[in-house]
């Protein structure tokens, strides 16, 4: 089985050594957020892992997943393309430009394409609400932001995605 | 246009450069208050500014510092960067723009409540944010301004950067606090106030990322410097979040007391579109609704002028609503995000959120009765006040504001099914 530890033991080091040894709970959050650079979700056997890192409980560990929604435990699209369409957003066309590509893309919010490559999402403000319509696309590695979007410039990025 | 005091990499290129940031006199203030001045000397400084805290509440922040228990140690200082209130976008430009200020206000208050170790709690979207600060750390500690016995004292300094994972509710310090800590981010019973009881059980200081990159200058420039913008009550510069019907949204570093007027009509370049505007929303999506006229857009958006119009200055992420905004769709929109955030933790939150966001999803729609209307005016009438933390508060006040104020709107929309 692949263990965090044989990747990554200098960043889980690095990320223990923050805390009070006495508080390595602490720890919980950045460790799910690195077992999921690797994969996208996080797996099984890296709950179980964190747990025994931790110290504490797999249930807790779970439950703080369960908890904050960035934390995925299914894999999704590769690419999780998030568009905001909290009530600034949605002041400057959020929810149409949603579900324009939606329909661009052939499919419903909350749903991944055929060839699993992308997620659409609507997601709550991200900060950038001055420059909407904006989204988020969440991989694996990490985030990147979209602002001052058009369904054009979005369908565009998305096909440039599929075949990177 | 003066020169700004938060925003300065739109003023000085390249300010998100340390060596850029030195030249600027960047880190002198930091250098000067750990070899030569005491905490309390420095803490007193902040005091005589008039500095408030920008995250919402406005609480003075000498005085917060100050309140740190002396008898329980370690202290930790814990800056608040999880800006997730919707329409509010300031802190992630100080951020990216100007860091190093952030890190020496970090660093100063640090020494000022005596904590070694302090934490920058960024929100999970954030997370580019975070690897570029953790970058920008370890140049400080390279340059020995940051690390162990510092500037040839005893004083010794670690920052770390620590990311949520998308919880609005650990905006508030004490879920804040949990969630550092690796639990649920869900509100502690307060008091004990984190000065007295925070971070691992130890005595906290918590500030937001805007009021503590306010620090370096007022130590640079001193407290009469800073009480020379803004008011009386409410000294300094603000950066007022603009957002929704307006032709310029954006951030504007403004002083305290500038007026709705001058920050949409001229700054933010009036409505969009050749609307008309209707409403005014001073502190996101957690704000009442001001109804736009004339005597309301000449009001000084400051902490003591605000509220004489029903409403709160809080995070200044002032969202403009012109006049083809429906406000019963509005009010779905908010409440919606509410219900979303709401942490679960006490009933009349959880319970209540859920309520409202079934009947103004169909107020909204057009498919309610004059009781469903009424209903909705009860159930918030049932959250109010017997919430366990704010949440649950900012939850209403677009509510029964856009119920009381905007009558009409809701009449139309009941009126049309009936
Ligand atoms: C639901 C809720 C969300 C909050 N979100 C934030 C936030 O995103 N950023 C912030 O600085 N303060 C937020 N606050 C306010 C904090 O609890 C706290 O008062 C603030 O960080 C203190 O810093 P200040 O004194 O410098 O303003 C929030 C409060 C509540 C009740
Ligand atoms: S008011 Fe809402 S967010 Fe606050 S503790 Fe109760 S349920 Fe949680
Ligand atoms: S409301 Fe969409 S980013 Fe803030």
């Amino acid at each position: 089985m692949m263990m965090l530890k044989d990747t990554y033991s200098a960043e889980i080091e690095a990320t223990l050594a923050k805390y009070p040894p006495e508080n390595k709970r602490a720890a919980v959050m950045p460790l799910l957020h690195l077992a999921q650079r690797e994969n996208g979700y996080v797996t099984k056997s890296a709950l179980y892992e964190i747990a025994d890192l931790c110290g504490v409980a797999v249930t807790e560990v779970a439950s703080i997943m369960g908890f904050y929604t960035l934390y995925h435990d299914q894999p999704g699209g590769k690419y999780r393309l998030q568009v905001c369409t909290d009530l600034p957003c949605a002041l400057r066309g959020a929810n149409e430009f949603l579900e324009q590509l939606c329909a661009n893309v052939g499919v419903k919010v909350g749903e991944t394409t055929a060839d699993g490559m992308i997620t659409i999402e609507a997601v709550t403000c991200l900060a950038g609400c001055n420059k909407a319509p904006m989204f988020q696309v969440q991989t694996g590695e990490g985030l990147e932001y979209y602002e001052n979007q058009t369904v054009e410039s979005a369908v565009a990025l998305i096909n440039d995605l599929v075949k990177r | 246009m003066a020169e700004h005091i938060l925003l300065r990499h739109r003023d000085i290129p390249n300010i998100d450069r340390l060596e850029v940031y030195r030249q600027q006199g960047g880190f002198e203030a930091f250098q000067k208050a750990v070899a030569s001045l005491t905490p309390d000397a420095v803490t007193d400084i902040v005091k005589a500014s008039g500095l408030r805290g920008r995250g919402g509440a406005g609480f003075p922040t000498g005085m917060k510092w100050s309140f740190t228990d002396r008898k329980n140690w370690p202290h930790y200082v814990v800056c608040n960067a999880d800006e997730s209130e919707p329409g509010t976008f300031k802190d992630r430009e100080i951020l990216t723009g100007n860091p190093f200020q952030l890190l020496e206000g970090v660093a100063i208050a640090s020494y000022a409540v005596g904590a070694r170790v302090a934490y920058i709690y960024l929100r999970g979207e954030f997370w580019p944010i975070a690897r570029e600060l953790d970058k920008r750390i370890a140049e400080l500690e390279a340059a020995g301004l940051l690390g162990d016995k510092l500037f040839g004292t005893e004083y010794s300094l670690r920052i770390y950067t620590h990311l949520g994972a998308g919880a609005y509710i650990c905006g508030e310090e004490t879920a804040l606090l949990e969630s550092i800590e690796g639990k649920l981010g869900q509100p502690r019973l307060r008091p004990p106030f984190p000065p007295a009881v925070g971070l691992f059980g130890k005595p906290t200081v918590i500030n937001n990322t805007e009021t503590l990159a306010n620090v370096p200058l007022i130590l640079q420039r001193g407290a009469e410097w800073f009480r020379s913008f803004g008011t009386e009550k409410s000294p300094g510069v603000k950066i007022f979040s603009l957002s929704g019907c307006v032709n310029r949204p954006g951030n504007y570093e403004l002083p305290l007391g500038t007026t709705f007027r001058e920050l949409i009509m001229g700054r933010g370049g009036g409505i969009a579109y050749g609307h008309k505007i209707k409403a005014i929303m001073p502190a996101g999506n957690s704000s009442s609704l001001i109804v736009a006229t004339d005597e309301a857009l000449n009001t000084p958006m400051d902490y003591e002028s605000v509220p004489k119009l029903g409403a709160q200055l809080g995070s200044a992420s002032v969202i403009v609503i012109d006049d083809s905004v429906d406000i019963p769709w509005l009010i779905n929109k908010t409440v919606h995000f509410f219900r979303h955030e709401s942490c679960g933790k006490c009933t009349p939150c959880r319970e209540g959120t859920y309520w409202m966001s079934q009947l103004t999803e169909r107020i909204a729609a057009g498919h309610a009765t004059a009781e469903d209307v009424a209903l909705l005016k009860a159930v918030a009438g049932q959250i109010k006040g017997k919430c366990f933390c704010a949440l649950g508060e900012f939850s209403i006040e677009a509510v029964l504001s856009g119920m009381d104020r905007f009558k009409d709107d809701f009449e139309a929309k009941v009126s049309s099914y009936e």
